[in-house]
C-alpha cells in the first residue's frame, strides 16, 4: 500500500522554501505562500492521523526501495502528532514574524528558511531510518544556523558561532555512533535494528552505543548538556527564538523517546537509570538557572530545560501511563514555551528593557498582555483547566508505578519553581507601580497580540478537550510500548 | 591594485574548458561509475572559482550574467520536482524509471528520469558554493 | 587493513581536538572539517574494507562490497561541505564586524 501523502510534510515546505527564495522581492505573496504551506503541512498532518486511526501505522518506501534496503518515512500516532503541533506553533511563529520581523530579514529570505527549519523538523519526525534521522537533523539545523546568525548583530553571530560549533560536535557524536551501530548491527532501518538488537539482546556493547546516542539527544534536546541553550535562545529575534524554543530541543527529545522505546529497550537498568538521573540532574540545574537570572529571555530559556528533564522523567519511568503523559506535555510545551517566548518579547520590544526588575505595572498599560501571561504562567505550572495539568499527572501516576519517587519529588518541585520564577516576573513586571505613563506608553499593535491570543485559547482548548485528543495519544504510547507494531508495520507494507 | 597575470589568464581560458569537460564526462559517468550530480557539480564550480580567480569578479559577472542563488534554488527544485512527479502517477515518492534508446551516433544509449535529479544537485551545487565564494571575496 | 584505517582516524580525531581547543576560529574551523574527515573514514571502515563487485544481483558474483557506508558517507561529506562553508562565511561576518578571530576578544557583555 502507497501512502505518498506522508512525505509531503517534508516535502511542501521544502517546496515552498525554494519557491520563496525566487520571490525575493515579492514579500507580501511570500507571506502568503509560507502561511499556506504551513496550514496545508498542519491539515494534512490531520487528515493522516485519521487514517492512522482507521488503518494503523502508514508507511511509505521512498523510491520503491523495500525495507531494509531503502529509506522509508513511517508515520505513528506520534510522530503525526507532533508534525501537526509543530505545523501549528510555526503557523503562529510567522503570524508573529510578519508584524515584528521587519523588512531586513523579510528581504534576506527569513520566509525560505523557517520552511526548511519546518521540513527538517517534520523530516526528523517521520523517518524510519537512524541515517535519515541525522540527515533531517542536519536539515534542521542548518536552517536554524541560518535564522539565528540573520540580522548579523555582534551578539547574536557570537551566539550564533558557539551554537554552530556545538551542534557539528554532537552531530559528529551522532556519526560515530550510527558508525558504530551499523558496524555491531549491519543495518540502520529502525524497524530492523530493532528486530536485530532484540535477536541479539542487547549486548553490552550495544547498550555502549546506546549511551552515544544518548549523549547525541541530550545535546540537542538540552538534557543536562543545556549550557548552550539560554544563550542561543536569547539572540535572535522574538519570532525566531520562539520557534527555536517550541520546535529545536522537542526534536531531540522525539529521538530520545523514539530510540529509548524502540531500539534500546532491554537494559533499562542501565539506560532508563541514566536518563533518570539526567531528568533529575536537568530539573534542578534548570530550576536554580531560572531562579538565579532577571533577564525574561534567558528565565524563559531555562523553562525549556526544565520542561525537558520533566518529559525525560516519563521516559525513565517507562510505563504506559508515563509516556502518555510526556506525550501530552510534550504537545503542551510546545505551544506553551511559543506563548512565553512571544510575551516574553513582546514585553521587551514595548519597554525596551530585558531584566524584570526594570519592568514595573505593565498590566495597567497593557493589561490583555498580562493576562496572558498569567494563563502561559498557569498552564506551565499545570494548573487544571490548562493543558499542562493532564501532562504532570499522568507522569506523575507513571512515576509512582514505576516507585521512582525520587524522580517525582523533583519534577514536582520543579514545578513550583517553574512557577516561582515565572511568578517573579510576573509580579515585578506586571504588578506594582505604574512607570510608563500614558503620554509615553508605547501603542500595543493587535497584531502582535493575537498570535499569543490564539496559543492561549491553544493551551486551553488542549486542557479542556483531553477527551478529543485521548485516543490518539493512547495510541501513540501503545505503539512507543509495543516496538512490533511499528516493525510490523514496516515489513508488511511489501 | 592591478597586477599582471598574463600566465594565468592564458593558462585558465584553456584549462577552463578542460575541467568544464571533466565536469560533464563525470556527470554521465554517475550512472555505473564514480560520478554524478554532486561531483560534476563541484568540478564545475572549480571552473568558475578558477574563472574569478584569474580574472576579477565584475569582468566575469558581466560575461557572465547568472545569479547563483537563483541557479541554487533551480537546481533544488528540478532535483524536488524529479521526486514529486512519479507520486502523480501512483508511483512511491522519488521512485525513477530507466529508458533505453538508439541513439543514432553513439547506440545504444540509457537515460534514466535519475539524470533529472542529478541534473539538479549539479546546479544547486554550483549556485551553492560560487555563491559562498563570492560572498566572502567580496571586498578583498 | 581496517586497523590501521581506525588507528588513522584516531590520528585525525587527536589533530582535531588539539585545533579545536586553540581560540583561533578559522583553527577551530579546521578542527571541525579535519573531525569529519576523521568520522568519514570511521564509517567506511565500519562497513568492512572488502574488495569485490558492485552489489547488484547477478550470476557469478560471490563477493560484493557494502555500497550503503559509500552512500552514508557521500551525504555526510556533503553535509560537512555544507556546514563547514556556512561556517566559514560566518566566522567572516565576525571578523568583520569584530576585526579579530581571537575567541578571548570576542566575549561580551550582558547588555551589549
Amino acid at each position: 500500500m502507497m501512502n505518498n501523502v506522508l512525505v509531503f510534510p517534508m516535502v511542501l515546505p521544502v517546496l515552498t522554501g525554494i519557491l520563496l527564495i525566487f520571490l525575493r522581492p515579492y514579500i507580501r505573496l511570500q507571506r502568503w505562500l509560507s502561511m499556506l504551506s504551513v496550514l496545508g503541512t498542519g491539515a494534512m498532518s490531520i487528515i493522516l492521523l485519521q487514517r492512522v486511526q482507521a488503518s494503523g501505522i502508514l508507511t511509505i518506501d521512498i523510491g520503491g526501495w523495500q525495507p531494509p534496503f531503502g529509506i522509508l518515512f513511517v508515520g505513528d500516532s506520534f510522530a503525526l502528532l507532533l508534525v501537526l503541533t509543530a505545523s501549528i506553533v510555526t503557523a503562529v511563529c510567522l503570524l508573529y514574524a510578519f508584524s515584528t520581523i521587519g523588512p531586513a530579514h523579510e528581504q534576506m529570505h527569513v520566509y525560505a528558511f523557517i520552511q526548511f527549519l519546518l521540513a527538517g523538523v517534520n523530516g526528523s519526525f517521520l523517518t524510519g531510518d537512524l541515517f535519515n534521522l541525522f540527515v533531517c537533523f542536519e536539515v534542521m539545523l542548518l536552517a536554524s544556523y541560518i535564522l539565528a546568525s540573520l540580522g548579523g548583530k555582534r551578539k547574536q553571530l557570537r551566539e550564533s558561532l558557539k551554537y554552530v560549533i556545538i551542534n557539528i560536535l554532537s552531530s559528529w557524536i551522532f556519526l560515530v555512533a550510527i558508525a558504530y551501530l551499523y558496524g555491531a548491527v549491519g543495518t540502520l532501518n529502525m524497524a530492523h535494528l530493532s528486530e536485530r538488537i532484540a535477536e541479539s539482546g542487547q549486548t553490552p556493547l550495544l547498550t555502549t552505543i546506546s549511551m552515544l546516542f544518548l549523549i547525541v539527544f541530550s545535546l540537542k534536546a538540552g538534557l543536562v548538556l543545556y549550557f548552550w541553550l539560554p544563550g542561543t535562545y536569547s539572540a535572535p529575534p522574538t519570532a525566531i527564538a520562539a520557534l527555536f524554543g517550541a520546535l529545536l530541543t522537542k526534536v531531540g527529545v522525539y529521538a530520545m523517546f523514539r530510540v529509548f522505546t524502540l531500539l534500546f529497550y532491554h537494559e533499562p537498568s542501565i539506560t532508563h537509570t541514566w536518563i533518570g538521573i539526567m531528568a533529575a540532574i536537568t530539573l534542578i540545574g534548570g530550576s536554580i538557572g531560572a531562579i538565579s537570572s532577571k533577564d525574561v529571555r534567558v528565565i524563559v530559556s531555562y523553562n525549556v530545560v526544565i520542561a525537558v528533564g520533566f518529559m525525560m522523567v516519563g521516559l525513565a519511568a517507562a510505563t504506559s501511563a508515563a509516556l502518555e503523559g510526556s506525550i501530552y506535555y510534550l504537545i503542551h510545551d510546545m505551544l506553551v514555551k511559543a506563548l512565553l517566548f512571544l510575551l516574553a518579547g513582546t514585553m521587551i520590544a514595548l519597554t525596551g528593557k530585558s531584566k524584570f526588575n526594570e519592568m514595573s505595572g505593565l498590566i495597567r498599560n497593557y493589561p490583555l498582555l498580562g493576562w496572558l501571561f498569567f494563563i502561559g504562567m498557569l498552564s506551565l505550572a499545570g494548573i487544571p483547566p490548562f493543558s499542562g495539568f493532564i501532562g504532570k499527572v499522568l507522569i506523575g501516576k507513571g512515576t509512582i508505578e514505576a516507585g521512582t519517587y525520587i524522580l517525582l519529588a523533583l519534577a514536582f518541585v520543579s514545578s513550583i519553581l517553574v512557577l516561582y520564577s515565572l511568578l517573579r516576573v510576573f509580579r515585578n513586571a506586571f504588578w506594582g507601580e505604574t512607570v510608563i505613563s500614558l503620554e509615553e506608553e508605547k501603542p500595543l499593535k493587535k497584531s502582535w497580540l493575537v498570535p499569543s491570543v490564539l496559543l492561549a485559547i491553544g493551551t486551553i482548548v488542549l486542557g479542556l478537550g483531553v477527551e478529543v485528543l485521548a485516543p490518539y495519544v493512547q495510541d501513540a504510547a501503545n505503539v512507543l510500548l509495543q516496538p512490533k507494531l511499528y516493525i510490523d508495520a514496516v515489513f508488511q507494507s511489501k | 591594485m592591478k597586477t599582471n597575470d598574463v600566465i594565468l589568464q592564458m593558462i585558465t581560458k584553456i584549462v577552463v574548458f578542460i575541467i568544464l569537460t571533466l565536469a560533464v564526462y563525470l556527470f554521465f559517468a554517475g550512472h555505473h561509475n564514480p560520478g554524478g550530480g554532486f561531483i560534476a557539480g563541484l568540478v564545475l564550480s572549480s571552473a568558475f572559482v578558477l574563472l574569478f580567480l584569474a580574472f576579477d569578479t565584475e569582468t566575469i559577472i558581466k560575461g557572465l550574467p547568472l545569479n547563483f542563488k537563483v541557479t541554487a534554488a533551480v537546481g533544488a527544485l528540478l532535483a524536488i520536482s524529479s521526486g514529486i512527479v512519479p507520486t502523480l502517477f501512483g508511483h512511491p515518492f522519488l521512485n525513477m524509471v530507466m529508458l533505453t534508446i538508439n541513439l543514432p551516433l553513439i547506440g545504444k544509449f540509457e537515460l534514466g528520469t535519475i539524470v533529472l535529479f542529478e541534473a539538479g544537485v549539479a546546479l544547486a551545487v554550483v549556485g551553492v558554493v560560487v555563491t559562498i565564494i563570492l560572498s566572502i571575496s567580496e571586498d578583498v | 587493513m581496517e586497523t590501521l584505517i581506525i588507528i588513522l582516524a584516531g590520528v585525525l580525531v587527536a589533530v582535531a581536538t588539539y585545533l579545536i581547543l586553540s581560540k583561533h576560529i578559522l583553527r577551530i574551523i579546521l578542527g571541525t572539517a579535519i573531525l569529519s574527515h576523521a568520522v568519514h573514514l570511521l564509517l567506511m571502515t565500519m562497513g568492512g574494507l572488502k574488495r569485490g563487485s558492485t552489489p547488484i544481483l547477478a550470476e557469478n558474483k560471490v563477493a560484493y562490497t557494502d555500497a550503503l557506508p559509500q552512500a552514508l558517507i557521500l551525504t555526510a561529506i556533503v553535509i560537512s561541505f555544507a556546514v563547514t562553508a556556512f561556517i566559514l562565511v560566518l566566522a567572516y561576518r565576525l571578523y568583520r564586524k569584530t576585526g579579530s578571530d581571537n575567541l578571548d576578544a570576542l566575549r561580551g557583555m550582558d547588555d551589549e
